[in-house]
């Protein structure tokens, strides 16, 4: 069984750039000019972390099942997740 | 399938101000998927409606790493494009995201202070030299360039240098392809310094935070830290220097938004967008095409796999389908989505700065001078021409 995520989207932080859904159309779309997960609840896919990453609102966040944030990472540098 | 009989020759015409080709206009009405052919390259499609525009812009149907191998129509013998441009995610991805990271918006909030403080200096310098001033060279060109360097973090006392190369580079027509090489040459040299000093001692600026990416993540080369410190620079400079000239401008001659705005200074972050939808940037649509992968169903028709698609985000910007009474400049409006800074996986990586730098500008300006206006009649202001992106050569204003 592989590990699953949850990726939350804050709409209200969310500019509408279309960074996400384009660099992870199966997880991200834009719904009225906003991002929305496809899914909140996937099978561990490191994409995701690089998008939550790449987000100039930082309003992508992914964490594990037992509730650990693992993106956006605080500090540059390759992922520690 | 759209009707490749007429084939259009691109650019229309000469640009005259901040004025935008009727033409653009019929298109979006009459032939939304339109024939084009450019002085250099194959030809492609023109797209002006804002829907089209957009999904060019974001979705990966369409290519940019595309560009690279084949016949791109374009203006010039070269073609636009580098590190970041042109590429593709999942290629595109790795380096984004790293240097994205230095791009937050909180992070360049942490950077408005200097943006205030940059700006009162240059201000007062202004002042000093007396009126009328040329606001260009008061304020747009160095404000930016600052901002950069605070950012990237090159040191005070190399700034002049610095900057007298990064214009150098920029200034496309005044020098030969030899002497433009050469400033390039020394720039990336210098910015290969600056990283090897940061190998030594660590720095938490822009490049400090790609040196230390690159020694944590070997896939990283000292050679892609270069190229994406220049990209940076050369995507952020002339681009946002233009369109403080151009906002001002659009401000000074559109009284009634210019008094809104000093009366509710809060109205400033959505001016700047509106202002960012409102003024054609570009001169024309030939800077980064996008190539479709499959055959791409659009309102217009189909594009066919493998054909290349041009993006008039300053007529897709004015669209009436998506903006009402798109002409007017309208600082209260709601310009969420506006394409100037484009859309999707290559969205500006330098918006939130771009912003900052604006907005800052804009606000010191009204501030400090109520009675703001140009110095000369309209029609004597000389634009820029054979440029990628519009704006006055030259913006005197007296207060
Ligand atoms: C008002 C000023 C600016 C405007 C209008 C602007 C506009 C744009 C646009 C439209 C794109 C996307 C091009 C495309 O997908 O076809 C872009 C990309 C980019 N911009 Fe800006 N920009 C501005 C300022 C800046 C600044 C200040 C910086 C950096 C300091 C910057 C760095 C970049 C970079 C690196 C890219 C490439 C991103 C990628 O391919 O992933 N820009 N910009
Ligand atoms: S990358 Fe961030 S700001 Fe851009 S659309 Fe996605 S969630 Fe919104």
């Amino acid at each position: 069984m592989s590990e699953h995520w949850r990726i939350a989207v804050d709409r209200e932080a969310c500019l509408g750039s279309g960074v996400c859904a384009a660099t992870a159309p199966g997880h991200f779309r834009l719904d009225d000019g906003r991002s929305r997960p496809v899914e909140d609840d996937v099978e561990a896919d490191d994409i995701v972390l690089d998008v939550a990453d790449m987000c100039p609102a930082e309003a992508i966040t992914v964490h594990d099942a037992a509730g650990n944030r693992l993106a956006p990472d605080s500090d540059i540098g390759p992922r520690t997740a | 399938m759209a009707d490749p009989t007429t084939v259009r020759s691109y650019p229309f015409g000469p640009i005259h101000a901040l004025e935008i080709d009727p033409t653009y206009f019929w298109l979006q009405d009459h032939e939304p998927l339109a024939r084009v052919k450019l002085p250099y390259g194959e030809e492609g499609w023109l797209l002006t409606r804002y829907d089209d525009v957009r999904t060019a812009l974001g979705d990966p149907r369409f290519s940019l790493a595309q560009a690279t191998v084949r016949d791109v129509p374009r203006l010039t013998p070269q073609r636009y494009g580098g590190i970041l441009t042109d590429q593709d995610p999942p290629d595109h991805t790795r380096l984004r995201r790293l240097v994205a990271k230095a791009f937050t918006a909180r992070r360049v909030e942490q950077l408005r202070d200097r943006a205030e403080r940059i700006t009162d200096e240059l201000l007062d310098e202004m002042v000093k030299g007396g009126q009328p001033a040329d606001l260009a060279q008061a304020l747009a060109v160095p404000l930016p360039g600052l901002m950069v360097c605070e950012l990237i973090g090159v040191p005070y006392a190399d700034r002049d240098q610095f900057r007298d190369w990064v214009g150098a580079w920029m200034s496309v027509t005044a020098l030969s392809p030899e002497q433009r090489g050469d400033y390039i040459g020394r720039l990336a040299g210098y910015v290969a310094t600056l990283a090897e000093q940061r190998r030594q001692t660590p720095t938490d600026d822009l490049l400090g935070a790609l040196v230390t990416a690159q020694e944590e993540d070997d896939r990283l080369t000292a050679e892609e830290v270069v190229q994406l410190t220049l990209v940076i620079l050369a995507a952020g400079y002339e681009s946002t220097a233009s369109q403080i000239v151009n906002f001002t401008y659009a401000l000074l001659t559109h009284p009634d938004q210019l008094a809104l705005l000093r009366s509710r200074p809060d109205l400033m972050p959505g001016a700047v967008e509106e202002l960012m939808r409102w003024v054609p940037l570009l001169a024309a649509a030939d800077v980064l095409p996008r190539y479709a992968l499959v055959d791409v169903e659009l309102s217009g028709g189909t594009v066919p796999a493998g054909e290349p698609v041009l993006l008039a985000k300053h007529a897709a910007n004015r669209d009436p389908r998506r903006y009402e009474d798109p002409d007017r400049l309208d600082l209260t409006r709601d310009a969420q989505g506006e394409l100037g800074f484009g859309h999707g996986a290559h969205h500006c990586l330098g918006a939130p700065l771009a912003r900052l730098d604006i907005q800052t500008a804009l606000t010191a300006l009204l501030a400090r001078f109520p009675e703001l206006r140009l110095a000369v009649p309209e029609d004597r202001i000389k634009w820029k021409s054979g440029m990628a992106v519009r704006g006055p050569v030259a913006l005197p204003v007296a207060w």
